[in-house]
């Protein structure tokens, strides 16, 4: 644990410890401010309360049975986290998806993407004391909740993609709601922008804030919406597709002010392109088809062969018993979360247990930019400033 | 796709080989991915190498980790995961540590973003860094004993779970 002493201040300034409990950390986040007077010195992060070893426990677990693991790091972004991990096996194994699975998969992670945002928008906004917005972004995180229920049987942990393709068939019935919060949405992020956009006190408290130039923040490491903000187009959806994004049409967005307000500006955006891929998806998704591709020993068989096959059978038990052993090898894949660039790293040593399974969250990479964007800043831009990352401390400490 | 990998293989390669015949030991293709063995003197050179070379330009650090083969020797590899934002372009250098010695120089000059990659590294697996600005553990607190995500550490830890039968054995005698 980082103790006071490590950011012990001059005669002039003080130390402030900030967290782990406060409430915009979102999270339990600890930072210690070394301040002269309102205005930041040093800043020192302090993370890991809620390290839960879920690189370790994926050790000691057979390839699918890591999958609801996933889920709990990124709780905002479960579906993202689900296909990260199966993109990675899928490699490790040479799998091909079904494209009707893979535009299931697009359109889930598009929904998840829009309903990330709309978490972070309102809390965002809450932080600086707009507290109406969160209200209306709630609203339609509802729907998106609603419709993930329907597809996965939960509102959250979803742990719907699993390897070679989804747990579930889309339900009967399942075009009706998705169509309905496609008509419904654009206007409602009209209706945030109505509220924020040209709103004074939130363009006093995020205009030319937490400034971080595309130099440094591509030294830091920094993905996602962050770097979008400060001009650099780096976007896997495009530089490096997957899941058939290249089939799709959409824009990048990108501003070049690489503040608060220009974050704020790209995130919103990309909601709207969002909203463009879902539409493209469900016009893509076939009624008919499969959503998981055919591999004995490895994807479980269906269940009506199951039933009536005996090879079906003994495949069933070997891969719920003891699982399936790649290939010796590593993979790394990259995607887009909501956050930015999401990576995943599995080591096999052809055993049925992944010898090592790394997860690259965006949010603990971006973090790591914090005190970059506030030292010299007052102490209340600090509260902007975390809120513009968009962190998530379930995958920043795993 | 593949195909495209292997050309990037062969210019990395060849242009790191080109600048020091001793910086690449082995180059390795695996499901399309391109992974360059680089002995551990040379890592820091060859990092910077690879971020300035007009033909290679690997501005961004994206991920740095390492895997445990215990009880193979040298057990542990670090991988470092280097993507070309304006030739889109993705390579892996790796580099093998043993267990007795796991030190290694800290690419935080090359990259500033390698701090907390190699802090996470340092505090989970115990390997060294040196050079680096501020090693200290990030995830598990100052006093915690041992490296958990090395593989001879049990995944219970090492600290004594309460044994439940003696436990019960304990209230239920007077």
């Amino acid at each position: 644990m980082t103790t006071v002493e490590t950011a012990v201040g001059t005669a002039k300034t003080m130390v402030l410890n900030m967290g782990p409990q406060h409430p915009s950390t979102h999270g339990v986040l600890r930072i210690l401010l070394e301040l002269d007077g309102e205005t930041v010195v040093k800043a020192i992060p302090d993370l890991g309360y809620l390290h839960t070893g879920i690189e370790k426990s994926c050790e000691d677990k057979t390839y699918s049975q890591v999958i609801t693991l996933t889920d709990r790091m990124d709780y905002l972004n479960p579906l993202g986290n689900n296909l990260v991990y199966c993109l990675g096996v899928e490699k490790l194994l040479g799998l091909e998806v079904p494209k009707r699975a893979q535009y299931i998969r697009v359109m889930m992670v598009e929904l998840q993407r829009i309903s990330s945002h709309l978490v972070w928008l309102g809390t965002h906004a809450i932080d600086l004391g707009a507290m109406s917005v969160f209200l209306y972004c709630f609203r339609e995180r509802e729907e998106i909740l609603k419709i993930f229920e329907l597809f996965t049987g939960q509102r959250m942990m979803t742990s719907y993609i699993r390897i070679g393709g989804l747990a579930l068939d889309p339900p009967a019935g399942w075009r009706q709601p998705v169509e309905r919060f496609l008509k419904m949405m654009p206007s409602r992020v009209d209706e945030y922008e109505t509220l924020l956009t040209e709103n004074r006190i939130w363009i006093g408290r995020t205009k030319g804030i937490g400034y971080i130039s595309p130099e440094d923040a591509i030294a830091l490491s920094m993905t996602g919406p962050t770097l979008r903000a400060a001009g650099v187009a780096y976007d896997n959806r495009k530089v490096f597709p997957y899941s058939s994004y290249e089939e799709f049409n959409f824009d990048v967005p990108t501003r070049t002010e690489s503040d608060c307000y220009a974050r704020y500006l790209v995130r919103v955006a990309e909601m709207r392109e969002s909203l463009k891929i879902i539409r493209q998806a469900f016009d893509k998704i076939a009624n008919e088809g499969p959503i998981r591709t055919e591999a004995p020993g490895i994807i479980p068989p269906q269940r009506e062969k199951m039933k009536t096959e005996m090879e079906a059978l003994i495949y069933h038990f070997k891969i719920f018993t003891e699982g399936f052993s790649p290939a010796p090898g590593e993979v790394f894949v990259t995607v887009e979360s909501p956050r930015g660039e999401l990576g995943c790293f599995i080591a096999s040593d052809g055993s049925p247990k992944p010898l090592r399974v790394h997860f690259r969250g965006p949010s603990y990479i971006n973090l790591q930019a914090l005190p970059k964007l506030i030292e010299g800043q007052l102490i209340s831009d600090v509260i902007a400033c975390i809120g513009t990352i968009d962190i998530v401390l379930g995958e920043v400490d795993r | 796709m593949t195909g495209s990998s292997s050309k990037n293989a062969n210019v990395v390669a060849e242009r790191l080989r080109s600048w020091d015949p001793k910086a690449v030991v082995e180059v390795l293709e695996f499901r399309g991915e391109t992974t360059i063995v680089v002995p551990r003197e040379l890592l820091r050179a060859t990092a910077e190498r690879c971020r300035e070379n007009a033909d290679l330009r690997y501005n961004l650090l994206t991920d740095a980790t390492c895997v445990d083969r215990f009880p193979a020797e040298p057990r542990f590899e670090m991988n470092y995961h280097l993507v070309s934002i304006p030739r889109r372009e993705k390579v892996r250098l790796r580099v093998w540590l043993g267990g007795d010695d796991p030190v290694v120089d800290s690419l935080v000059p090359v990259w500033p973003g390698a701090n907390w990659l190699e802090r996470e590294v340092f505090d989970l697996f115990g390997i060294r860094f040196l050079g680096h600005p501020d090693l200290r553990r990030i995830l598990l607190p100052d006093d915690w004993e041992g490296h958990p995500l090395r593989r001879d550490y049990p995944v219970e830890g090492y600290r004594d779970v309460p044994n439940t039968g003696e436990l019960f054995k304990k209230s239920s005698t007077p």
